[in-house]
């Protein structure tokens, strides 16, 4: 061979492996960032960074928890009795309503004189509970004593049941209700789009002429194209009013809508690939099925969709994987409410939509920001699990025809 | 990182600088957004030379960049925070700030709703989830559906510190992430209620009369009652810059405040300061 051909078969050999191996390697890091990105949580204190929870030294409550602060920042506890302590009113106290007690000068040309002020209101008030940053709140010494320090722990993340990232003092990270939503919406989604696309497939392979197959295949890959966020508007404006008039429901922004929209995007993958699995059932098997006198129909059940089996249970995973991995049309039509489903009408938010929702305005290395890559953890260990399952089934499948 | 961070900066800054001398670039809050953008257009075609680049991404996004150096003006929807301020303060710099126009949020229901008028009291109720039937503020027994705009915008932010007087929104409340979208909500569902930007009313919704003294005055959501600060929700809309960039950004600032920047103001929706 001609020394000049085998150099750049090498060469284009080596331009190979190398975009293989920067693939790898990109792919890699990615996983690696999230991971690190997301576990820092776990580090962030309960109560905003930064910031404490101080009370009058004469108050006797040492520790609130997680659920108890924002109960008593949303004014549903107001005494606190409640909570172990005197008979008194709680009466809440937020850094910035500072400024309207004291001027700016009265504060100093630096705010230093901002902590022996603020040290002032809480010695002044025995049933005070003040939101301070530490750089500015009094010394431990002097008459108030810090609450709650702790860290988030795993498991208020994984069996939280709400999720309210901004709400001050403590946010709440409990994961519970995206899981159970996403898992819902896509369940359901898959739950339409499988009966559906597989008869689709089934038709174009096996019953329709090749001049309607030439039409209606392009059609169906066509919507593959079609943006998802043009799909959300669609789902908005046209089928959660239907939703709502067809059940009768106060919304129409419910898990069950985004199934229909989930199941409409998810059908090009699952028709297309379970068509190309159908088809590659090998003549000679159908030739033979005809010739001990079956019909096509028993054909087809009996002899085409077996073997086609792991093809389609691929398609139908892949299907979940799309359902689950996508953001901006469900954003659009569940609502996102954060509560834990009791029906598939009810509103719903998905792990993507709160990622997409919120990190623009998440400050950049905060809890807030943090959780929503442990999210995004969440969400690729979830689609691994269906890959894994996916391989492992086409696997089986594979070994037992062969 | 942080190496490349600043080197990046740094040759970005270049390349700025010898382009264009007089490049000024503002960022932030997707509610100034429009009219940053047209105000830039304006001041493009009356001074050529210089040139104004504008994106969003938010407040917040807008308030950090401006302490990163990688833009002049943040726009932003509410007021600066104070740690904000002071990481700014640490940095050895202070900041600036110039109210450009204001905003009003307006509450709107489905046109079919019977009830005209809220009280805050009402509103905080329905909205932190105590009240949850139109029947318990005088209209027909039909549940309540609150929609709310997503956590990260300024609005959601306003809405929260002005009538809920920063109690925390219902847990679950349906949010949506554009105020186009609540608009299309609020319009197809017959129970609910949302709040929306005054620019984007229209005859899809119906607004609602506020009250902040416990119902003694209703006010309606308009351009005179918002002029006059009758009508209690509204939000200043801000321009800030840090106070050793002020003579480079005098000159749109100014423009902005003048009559022809205040034109736009009100072309845009929103409301002039004057």
């Amino acid at each position: 061979m001609n020394p000049i051909k085998r150099i750049s078969e090498r060469f284009i050999e080596g331009i190979f492996k190398m975009s293989s191996m920067v693939t790898s390697i990109v792919i890699l890091l990615i996983v690696v960032f999230l991971f690190k990105e997301g576990m820092g949580l776990f580090s962030s204190p309960i109560v905003e960074s930064g910031y404490g929870l101080y009370l009058n030294t004469t108050n006797p409550v040492s520790d609130l928890s997680f659920t108890q602060i924002k109960q008593i920042y949303d004014g549903e506890i107001d005494n606190w009795k409640t909570v172990g302590g005197k008979d008194e009113v709680i009466e809440l106290f937020r850094f910035d309503d500072i400024f309207s007690i004291y001027s700016d000068e009265e504060l100093g040309e630096n705010y230093e004189f901002l902590p022996e002020k603020l040290n002032q209101v809480i010695t002044d008030k025995s049933n005070i509970i003040a939101f301070l940053p530490y750089k500015y709140a009094p010394k431990q010494s002097s008459f108030v004593k810090e609450i709650s320090k702790e860290n988030i722990g795993i498991r208020e993340f994984l069996l939280g049941k709400e999720w309210l990232p901004t709400t001050t003092p403590s946010p709440l990270f409990g994961i519970v209700p995206l899981i159970l939503g996403t898992l819902l919406v896509s369940f359901f989604a898959i739950l339409f789009a499988l009966p559906l696309g597989l008869g689709v497939a089934i038709y174009i392979s096996e019953i329709a002429s090749s001049k309607i197959r030439r039409i209606i295949k392009p059609a169906i890959e066509l919507l593959a194209g079609i943006p998802s966020v043009v799909y959300g508007f669609f789902g908005l404006t046209v089928l959660v009013p239907i939703v709502q008039k067809v059940g009768n429901l106060t919304v129409g922004e419910t898990a069950f809508t985004g199934s229909l929209i989930l199941a409409i995007m998810a059908l090009p993958t699952i028709i297309s690939i379970s068509e190309d699995a159908l088809r590659n059932t090998p003549l000679s098997l159908r030739e033979a099925s005809y010739a001990l006198g079956a019909t096509q129909w028993q054909t087809i059940y009996k002899v085409v969709i077996p073997f086609a089996g792991s093809g389609i249970s691929t398609a139908a995973i892949l299907g979940i994987g799309r359902a689950i991995g996508e953001t901006m049309a469900v954003l659009m039509v569940t609502g996102n409410g954060a509560v834990i489903p009791h029906s598939l009408f009810e509103s719903v938010r998905t792990i993507p939509a709160t990622i997409a929702a919120e990190l623009g305005e998440a400050p950049s290395g905060g809890a807030h920001y943090q959780a929503l890559f442990l999210l995004g953890c969440v969400l690729f260990l979830i689609t691994l699990c269906f890959s894994i399952i996916s391989e492992y089934i086409s696997k089986k499948q594979s070994s037992k025809i062969a | 990182m942080k190496k490349m961070k600043k080197t990046t900066i740094l040759t970005l800054a270049l390349i700025c600088l010898t382009f264009n001398l007089k490049a000024q670039k503002i960022k932030g809050s997707d509610t100034v957004l429009p009219l940053s953008q047209e105000a830039a257009e304006e001041f493009k075609k009356k001074s050529p030379s210089s040139s104004v680049s504008v994106t969003g991404g938010g407040s917040g996004v807008g308030i950090s960049a401006l302490m990163s150096g990688t833009t002049d003006i943040a726009q932003a929807s509410r007021k600066i925070k104070f740690d904000e301020k002071l990481k700014i303060q640490d940095a050895g710099n202070s900041v600036k700030e110039i109210i450009i126009a204001l905003d009003a949020l307006s509450v709107v229901v489905h046109p079919s709703n019977k009830v005209t008028k809220l009280t805050r009291e009402q509103l905080e109720g329905i909205f932190t989830g105590k009240i949850t039937n139109w029947k318990e503020v005088g209209g027909e027994d039909l549940k309540i559906v609150p929609y709310s705009r997503e956590t990260s915008s300024g609005t959601y932010e306003f809405f929260k510190e002005s009538v809920l007087k920063n109690k925390n929104y219902k847990s679950g409340i349906m949010s949506l992430p554009a105020t186009g979208a609540i608009i299309q909500s609020v319009s197809q569902t017959k129970g609910a209620i949302g709040y929306v930007g005054f620019a984007y009313l229209n005859t899809k919704v119906k607004s609602i009369n506020i009250s902040y003294d416990k119902g003694k005055t209703y006010v309606i959501p308009n351009v005179t009652n918002v002029k006059n600060k009758t009508y209690p929700i509204v939000r200043p809309l801000y321009y800030y810059y840090l106070t050793k960039n002020a003579s480079k950004v005098k000159s749109f600032v100014d423009y902005v405040l003048s009559p022809d920047g205040q034109k736009i103001v009100t072309e845009v929706g929103y409301i002039t300061i004057k």
